[in-house]
């Protein structure tokens, strides 16, 4: 046999994926393959794995260009009007609080703020899938969770503030919310570690006996991380019940979403290696995030494992109030972007039912415009970061351990509390 | 009482534990069916079933990471790192989450959860399994971490462990395992069984964490160690004829400082021992703590005595461990400081 020789060959070069457009340049999606409504297949919640492959290089969507919900998924919905009117105002609550809270932060009454404008429906659609008891695993961009579960705004702004009444008390980064009632478990701010924690959480109820299921939330970046990976393979390898959800809303602050995924065509398609079931989804209709999320859900209460669902959407918005993203993509891009708005999508679908207008809709938005304007002057009045109540620097000591340690007793000393 | 080694020991605090509250969860790499490459956990799954003891995927940041959703859940996961020196995948795991799940969502969250490893050297286990990371724990506020030195300890302070409302690091020193290894590496291997602290009580009891053992009583000076070095220190202070006092510290934070105070203000002399790596290594700590509390009675400046600054080497193992010929030379050397 003979030695390969390196001369004949030319160098080699090493790839690095571009964006097809930065600032300057056209904004162009034509290349995003999308689905008509109602056209992809809804299988059977425990079918083969191997037999739905296609559904994760498809885009899953139930609402048309004319306002009507078709196809399949929109069959298998059991939902009422005023369910999704619920839906549509839960939708609404999170972008104006999302104004809000982004002003307040230009204001200098927090140092930090991450709006999920575009990207409403994900959080606000999949939360209805859930049970009490069930246990979402957070990135920082799903307060709809938290909106849809009832948990109060009010909490939710004196964390931002981190005021006297932050049930953190005021030792996170704003929007790294918790509350276990509301099967919201406490936002790390580390990227990926969660996705693993979920698994755990499900091996455990499984461990149990138990009925409840978690879910697992990721962006289309961090699915690089090692423990995204390590999701997989142990939801893969115990059948766990959880739901692993990807968020691909395009960006990772200034890196386009091809730095992440690679070869592998699609996010959802990082599934396939697992065996797990694995579906791409319009992360900007209402309904269709409802029936895929239900879809999911079914699987993991019949203990059949879990599902991958990489929701296809756009971050219209910066990652968060310390980046500009005209510095890294077209200002158009937003607006280009195919799937369109996703408060937008389920009023026209609600107005085309009979169940809606555009005045019932702007006195909608006026009226939780005022709700909320109200709960932030109250809230205010408590304290913002530099004004104010806040929680007791003594406090900075406590829940480190559940009883405190000689040493940390004595630095609390030390720092005079 | 039964004589056990520190395998049984640790086998039988797990037992005890699974036995008595079925929240108690044991994986980790090659755990289950085979029983751990030590044999720490074998006959547990045959016992308790495949969902309370089970193998895991290699991954062990996954292995913490399911852990703290397991504990979050309201399981007790007692998992297992084949070797601290695979502990690093798991770090960010072990730090950013386990460590502050209490503290970020002040108490709705926290992870009572036991990471046993097996650490230090003494097997020939070359650079990647022998290391002695405890000073990466103790640096994370939030974290426990626990070094037994013999079998009795090791299931009352595991089983204290497990009880633990808060995560625990359990490094079970690998050369302790079968015998109370004092470092003469030349001479024949002693067995737990003709060792007193290898008598270990039926059933349930513990050692509380954060209170250190005197395991020799002496007045020329005091020696502050853990682990392994225990051992070592012990026939350090046979081989060179000094009256130390020896501190087996078992808990290294919390830190019992009541008993390190009263022992170092009598005898007025300090040496610090560890199997780590000496630069920024948890004797640093010590001799911080030492100084500041026990200045006034200090006779000498304050000793280390630990592994070289160098990867931990495989054919010069014995040239590297702190061994009791160094050991006695700076006992010798600090009793003679006027």
């Amino acid at each position: 046999m003979q030695r390969p020789d390196p001369d004949d060959y030319p160098p080699l070069g090493l790839v690095v994926p571009e964006p097809e457009v930065r600032p300057g340049g056209q904004p162009d999606f034509s290349h995003v393959a999308i689905a008509r409504a109602g056209s992809v297949r809804r299988p059977e919640v425990d079918a083969d794995p191997q037999a739905m492959r296609d559904l994760a290089f498809t885009i899953i969507r139930v609402l048309n260009r004319e306002g009507q919900a078709v196809g399949p998924w929109a069959e298998a919905l059991e939902i009422t009007p005023d369910d999704l009117l619920e839906g549509l105002r839960h939708m609404m609550t999170l972008r104006i609080y999302d104004a809000r809270m982004l002003n307040a932060q230009r204001q200098q009454k927090t140092s930090f703020y991450m709006q999920h404008l575009g990207e409403e429906a994900i959080s606000c659609g999949f939360q209805r899938a859930l049970a009490p008891g069930d246990m979402n695993f957070p990135t920082y961009r799903q307060a709809g969770l938290l909106i849809a579960a009832g948990y109060p705004i009010s909490s939710m702004m004196n964390q931002v503030f981190s005021n006297a009444q932050d049930p953190m008390r005021g030792r996170q980064l704003p929007v790294c919310y918790s509350s276990k009632a509301h099967g919201f478990f406490t936002v790390s701010g580390n990227l990926a570690t969660q996705y693993i924690q979920a698994v755990g959480w499900a091996m455990a109820s499984a461990i149990s006996g138990d009925r409840r299921i978690s879910a697992a939330w990721i962006g289309d970046g961090s699915t690089a991380e090692s423990d995204f990976h390590a999701a997989l393979v142990f939801a893969s390898t115990y059948k766990a019940p959880v739901i692993l959800n990807i968020v691909n809303n395009q960006w990772a602050i200034s890196t386009f979403q091809g730095i992440a995924r690679g070869g592998s065509g699609t996010f959802a398609a990082r599934g396939h290696g697992f065996g797990i079931p694995s579906l791409r989804v319009d992360g900007n209709d209402y309904l269709a995030v409802l029936a895929v999320a239900g879809w999911a859900a079914e699987r993991a209460r019949r203990n059949l494992g879990p599902t991958l669902i990489e929701y296809v959407t756009y971050r219209a918005g910066g990652h968060s109030t310390s980046d500009d993203p005209s510095a890294y993509r077209p200002a158009e891009e937003s607006a280009a972007w195919p799937l369109g708005d996703p408060i937008l999508r389920l009023k026209n679908h609600l107005i085309a039912l009979g169940h809606w207008s555009d005045e019932r809709h702007q006195q909608a938005e006026a009226q939780i415009l005022a709700e909320i304007t109200e709960m932030q002057k109250r809230a205010e009045a408590i304290g913002t970061l530099h004004h104010g109540q806040h929680p007791s620097p003594a406090d900075m000591f406590e829940d480190v351990y559940a009883e405190m340690p000689p040493h940390l007793l004595k630095q609390r000393h030390e720092a005079g509390f | 009482m039964a004589r056990m080694t520190m395998i049984e020991a640790i086998r039988d605090a797990l037992d005890v534990a699974m036995g008595a509250d079925p929240a108690v969860v044991v994986f980790g790499e090659d755990v289950g069916y085979f029983g751990g490459v030590f044999r720490c956990t074998a006959g547990l799954q045959a016992k308790y079933g495949k969902t309370r003891c089970f193998d895991t995927p290699i991954n062990e940041s996954g292995i913490v990471g399911a852990g703290i959703g397991m504990a979050a859940y309201g399981l007790k996961p007692v998992v297992e790192i084949q070797f601290a020196d695979y502990m690093y995948p798991a770090y960010d795991q072990i730090v950013s989450e386990a460590a502050r799940l209490r503290y970020r969502s002040a108490g709705e969250f926290t992870c009572p959860m036991v990471i046993r490893m097996p650490t230090g050297g003494g097997i020939f286990g070359g650079q990647t399994h022998s290391q002695s990371p405890e000073a990466l724990f103790t640096h994370v506020t939030g974290l426990k971490t626990v070094v037994p030195s013999n079998p009795r300890d090791a299931k009352g302070l595991l089983m204290a462990a497990i009880e633990d409302p808060d995560p625990v690091i359990f490094m079970e020193p690998k050369r302790l395992y079968n015998g109370p290894f004092d470092g003469h590496h030349d001479r024949p291997v002693t067995a737990w069984k003709s060792h007193e602290l290898g008598e270990v009580p039926e059933g349930h009891y513990t050692v509380p964490l954060g209170k250190a053992a005197v395991r020799r009583q002496g007045r020329a000076v005091t020696v502050l160690t853990y682990g392994t070095m225990v051992h070592v220190a012990l026939a350090a202070a046979a081989d060179c004829g000094v009256d130390a006092e020896v501190i087996d510290l078992r808990t290294l934070l919390p830190l019992d400082m009541e008993t390190i105070v009263t022992s170092v203000n009598k005898t007025g002399r300090c040496l610090i021992l560890h199997e780590a790596t000496l630069t920024s290594g948890y004797g640093a700590e010590l001799a911080a703590l030492v100084q500041a509390e026990c200045f006034w009675h200090l006779e000498a400046p304050i000793r280390r005595v630990a592994g070289w600054d160098t990867p931990y080497p495989h054919v010069h193992e014995w040239s590297y461990f702190p061994g009791p010929a160094r050991v006695a030379e700076a006992l010798r050397q600090l009793v003679e400081v006027a």
